[in-house]
């Protein structure tokens, strides 16, 4: 069949998408992880801890599908940066899957039994299901970054070097903190506009503050690193983006301050880390000035451009290795074939739109700020 | 390859999928008892289906959270712990779940929420709406993971392409109009049905036997009896269809289901009790009904079902084909426009898979003797008591569904809620259907053994490049999180079924005390 879109935009627009999958994830989930994360810190006593996860409880589960998604999605687009990251940081993924599991069982069954620990259980277990992942995606990121361990043979398979402990560097921790604070303030941010008037929403602008500051510091410490460590990897062989997606076809080499040598050639992409640092002063404005909306809005910004800066800064790379620089996954090598990248585009213009719409109405349905009274009285509450 | 490696990642596989094969099928079936409940509540505006409705929605509620949770590993294992796999088939296989998530899984996902928070939050019809998306979203989540399954036992529409040494789609619609998938689904999602109506008519005995809340227990029994009938039926007729799907798609599946060593004449016999042995390679003690087999697998008189050891004969005829395609490979890895090795691997391309399976027993398929390809032709035969055993286990357990379901219509349609003999029945065979749906997920995977897909890429190549102390280290991290979990579940469970249900909200509407004997004709209220 003749594909109306050549090999080298498709690529493109699935890095594009896989971007916009993981700020979808980020955005949505990204404000129940954070809230439960700051569960046992900002809720005290069983009726404040259940406003919490009432807060979250109607909408968590439609915000998980964009974890899912991406996750299928990578598998569909970029089956090789599928099989390398999931496999390469294999205990941590077991780690955060663990984490991930405790989470809707914990909303679903904290509730269900009135013993107080047992609901202290859960609410530990709902804290490790928000706090671990938001740590452990950040140092993955870190460490796609610094470049993972891994090498493929003339069959295209995979071997690696080191275990989960070589996952926690000095920067990789970083960019795990940023990811932490950029949660929490976005989860402070969730709460600002969901809890009613009260103590729990007086320490969520607290926690609130607390972190868009923390955000501010671990973002600018992390580019720092990329500025002054020798991070970066950089292609050395003529790009290829209309070749096949082989790895082995590419040659790059490890390249000090290669992560900052777009924001030259593209001065617009600076749009990006420029959103990921004023996306937390926008929300510090907002907790200041006690403007809710004004503080979901910049913890958003702040998500979007924390990951989309990640991306602007690799672009083409998307999984560098760190032992043979040639094993490397860019964009020109790492996808599916041109028919499935277009086939899977089709689909996805078509849902991804009836997605928005229905998951914009149940957000509508749901709208509105959770109340001490519908606590004590709503029979469907958790 | 270390075995090690390769064993362990299968029972990781098979513990984390069996183990959320738990809780789908109930949550597939109940999805539309639910429906079907909450449309007789809108049609009728009683309130006590109201509490019908809600009832059973809180017991999906605790079974469906767990089949999100263990469907979060489903998703990521295939990277973590299938890495070669994801490379060599993520062209074809990747699509249908990514599809899955942006067509199906966002729908249950997001209406589930609804469900249950929204009963105030909107009118009656638009909760209906909500509550039926979500069944729809469920069953259409299976609908795409089947459409995967099933490219894995029948690779269709997909070919190796020696440049990026994958599997690359070559016709989607042949992914997706796969007959092995289509007869799979609605094999798959029929078994749900028969499970939830199982649940749910067991747990409405225990109420009619323990004589309390007779009028949602009866309402409960009528429905699921209804609902159970049609699907066991359907369950038991589609999975002839699946059979039938095997006997053109996967015909050593086939054969080892029925430890058929030999072809035999047409129409062949279908073994009702045997001894199958691998060892020996025949099946003692066999008893054969004639004809049968031949007219289940070809619906014919003249059709022939091929035996094991021909179709071992044909995998060696494969294995020697899937060398040249090999050693093309080899040649074109380093010099790509070779004009012979192109034409060698284009003639032989589709049996390269079977020179795969010669790694297992020598470094270089090239260097293979013949003894070797002996071998390999011989490891593609599954485990053959387990087949022949476990087939007619499911089998079994369905044609006993069907008349479970004969019995509880009839008694249902005569408003007869009072054999106690026959509530005791059904209070005792609710696991039943949950032994059938694993036995049959059993069936499929280690009848496609010792491929992961068939005829493509054995399994013993697929997994990660991971090491026996990693994976002991997630498999004793899942089991024990899996194991605490299915009991937490099992209680809470049973905590909400002994609580009943919520008192009805308006007076007057409930039926009055059940009369002696406990029935009384739902009309009378």
């Amino acid at each position: 069949m003749d594909i109306p879109l050549d090999y080298e935009t498709l690529r493109v627009i699935w890095w594009a998408l896989m971007g916009v999958l993981l700020i979808g994830f980020a955005l949505t989930d990204g404000f129940d992880l954070g809230a439960m994360a700051l569960l046992p810190w900002v809720a005290r006593g069983d009726e404040e801890r259940r406003m919490v996860i009432n807060s979250v409880a109607p909408t968590w589960e439609g915000n998980q599908v964009w974890l899912i998604l991406g996750g299928g999605a990578i598998f569909a687009a970029w089956p090789f940066v599928y099989a390398v990251s999931f496999s390469g940081f294999y205990l941590a993924m077991f780690l955060v899957l663990s984490a991930l599991i405790l989470r809707p069982v914990g909303f679903k069954y904290r509730s269900k039994r009135g013993g107080a620990a047992w609901r202290a259980g859960w609410d530990w277990a709902l804290f490790v299901g928000g706090f671990v992942p938001a740590l452990v995606f950040g140092v993955a990121v870190g460490n796609v970054l610094t470049g993972a361990p891994f090498r493929f043979d003339t069959d295209l398979r995979l071997s690696y070097e080191g275990g989960l402990l070589g996952l926690f560097t000095p920067f990789t921790l970083v960019a795990g903190l940023t990811s932490v604070a950029m949660l929490v303030l976005h989860g402070a941010g969730w709460l600002s506009l969901k809890v009613e008037d009260g103590p729990v929403l007086a320490r969520a602008q607290r926690f609130g503050k607390v972190a868009a500051v923390a955000a501010i510091l671990f973002y600018a410490a992390g580019f720092a690193m990329l500025a002054f460590t020798d991070m970066g990897y950089r292609i050395t062989s003529v790009p290829d983006p209309l070749g096949p997606s082989n790895p082995l076809r590419t040659t790059a080499v490890h390249a000090a301050g290669g992560w900052l040598a777009n924001y030259a050639t593209y001065p617009w992409m600076w749009a990006a880390p420029v959103l990921g640092f004023a996306g937390p002063l926008i929300a510090w404005l907002g907790i200041s000035r006690r403007n809710h909306p004004l503080v979901f809005a910049g913890s958003s910004a702040a998500t979007v451009g924390i990951i989309a800066s990640v991306g602007a800064s690799m672009f083409p790379f998307i999984l560098p290795s760190s032992i043979d620089a040639n094993s490397s996954l860019t964009v020109w090598n790492a996808s599916s074939s041109h028919l499935t990248l277009f086939i899977m585009l089709l689909v996805t213009l078509v849902f991804l739109p009836i997605v928005l719409i229905y998951t914009s109405w149940a957000f509508k349905v749901m709208f509105g700020r959770v109340t001490t009274a519908e606590v004590r009285s709503n029979p469907d509450f958790y | 390859m270390d075995m090690a490696v390769i064993e362990l990642s299968r029972l990781q596989f098979a513990l984390t999928a069996l183990y959320h094969f738990l809780f789908v099928p109930l949550t597939l079936g109940l999805s539309f008892l639910l429906v079907i409940m909450e449309s007789l509540y809108v049609m009728t505006n009683r309130p006590v289906w109201r509490q019908v409705t809600r009832f059973w929605a809180k017991l999906f509620g605790i079974n469906f959270v767990l089949g999100v949770a263990t469907g979060i590993t489903m998703e990521f294992q295939f990277g973590t712990n299938w890495a070669y796999y994801s490379h060599y088939v993520g062209d074809i296989f990747g699509a249908p779940l990514a599809i899955e998530g942006l067509m199906a899984f966002f729908l249950e996902a997001t209406f589930v929420g609804l469900m249950f928070f929204g009963w105030d939050k909107m009118s009656k019809q638009a909760h209906l709406f909500v509550t039926f998306m979500v069944a729809l979203g469920s069953n259409l989540s299976a609908l795409w993971i089947l459409i995967a399954n099933g490219w894995m036992q029948h690779p269709a529409g997909a070919v190796f392409n020696p440049e990026t040494m994958r599997m690359e789609v070559a016709d989607f619609g042949a992914v997706l109009f796969n007959p092995v998938a289509q007869a799979k689904f609605v094999h798959t999602v029929s078994a749900g049905y028969v499970t939830a109506s199982v649940f749910v008519l067991g747990v409405s005995a225990w109420f009619l036997l323990k004589g309390k809340w007779m009028p949602l227990a009866r309402r409960s029994f009528t429905v699921a009896a209804a609902f159970g009938l049609a699907s066991s039926l359907s369950v038991v007729v589609l999975g002839d269809e699946s059979g039938y799907a095997l006997t053109d798609n996967q015909k050593m599946k086939l054969a080892a289901i029925e430890a058929m060593w030999h072809t035999e004449p047409a129409p062949a016999g279908f073994a009702a009790f045997g001894i199958p042995s691998n060892v020996d390679r025949e099946t003692h003690y066999e008893v054969k009904v004639p004809y049968v087999l031949g007219l289940i697998a070809t619906r014919s008189l003249t059709g022939e079902v091929t035996g094991i050891t021909e179709l071992v004969d044909q995998a060696k005829v494969k294995i020697g084909s899937g060398i040249i395609a090999y050693d093309a490979v080899e040649t074109l890895k380093t010099d790509a426009g070779n004009p012979a090795a192109r034409a060698a691997f284009e003639e032989n391309k589709a049996n390269l898979g079977y020179a795969l399976l010669l790694k297992r027993f020598v470094a270089d398929p090239r260097k293979a003797d013949a003894a070797a390809v002996d071998k390999a032709a011989w490891s593609t035969v599954p485990n053959v008591p387990a087949m022949f055993w476990v087939f007619r286990a499911m089998a079994g357990l369905g044609f006993f569904f069907v008349a479970f379901f004969a019995a509880a219509f009839y008694f249902a349609t005569r408003r007869q809620f009072g054999r106690r003999w026959f509530l005791r029945i059904a209070l005792l065979i609710i696991p039943l259907p949950w032994i059938a749906a694993e036995l049959g997920w059993i069936l499929a995977e280690i009848g496609r053994q010792p491929w992961a897909i068939e005829g493509v890429l054995p399994t013993f190549l697929a997994a990660s490049d991971l090491s026996v102390a990693q994976l002991w280290t997630t498999i004793a991290g899942f089991t024990l999180l899996y194991g605490t979990l299915a009991i937490v579940e099992v209680r809470l469970m049973l905590e909400s079924i002994r609580k009943g249900p919520e008192p009805i909200a308006e007076p007057g509407d409930a039926d009055g005390p059940a009369p002696a004997g406990g029935y009384a004709p739902i009309a009378a209220e």
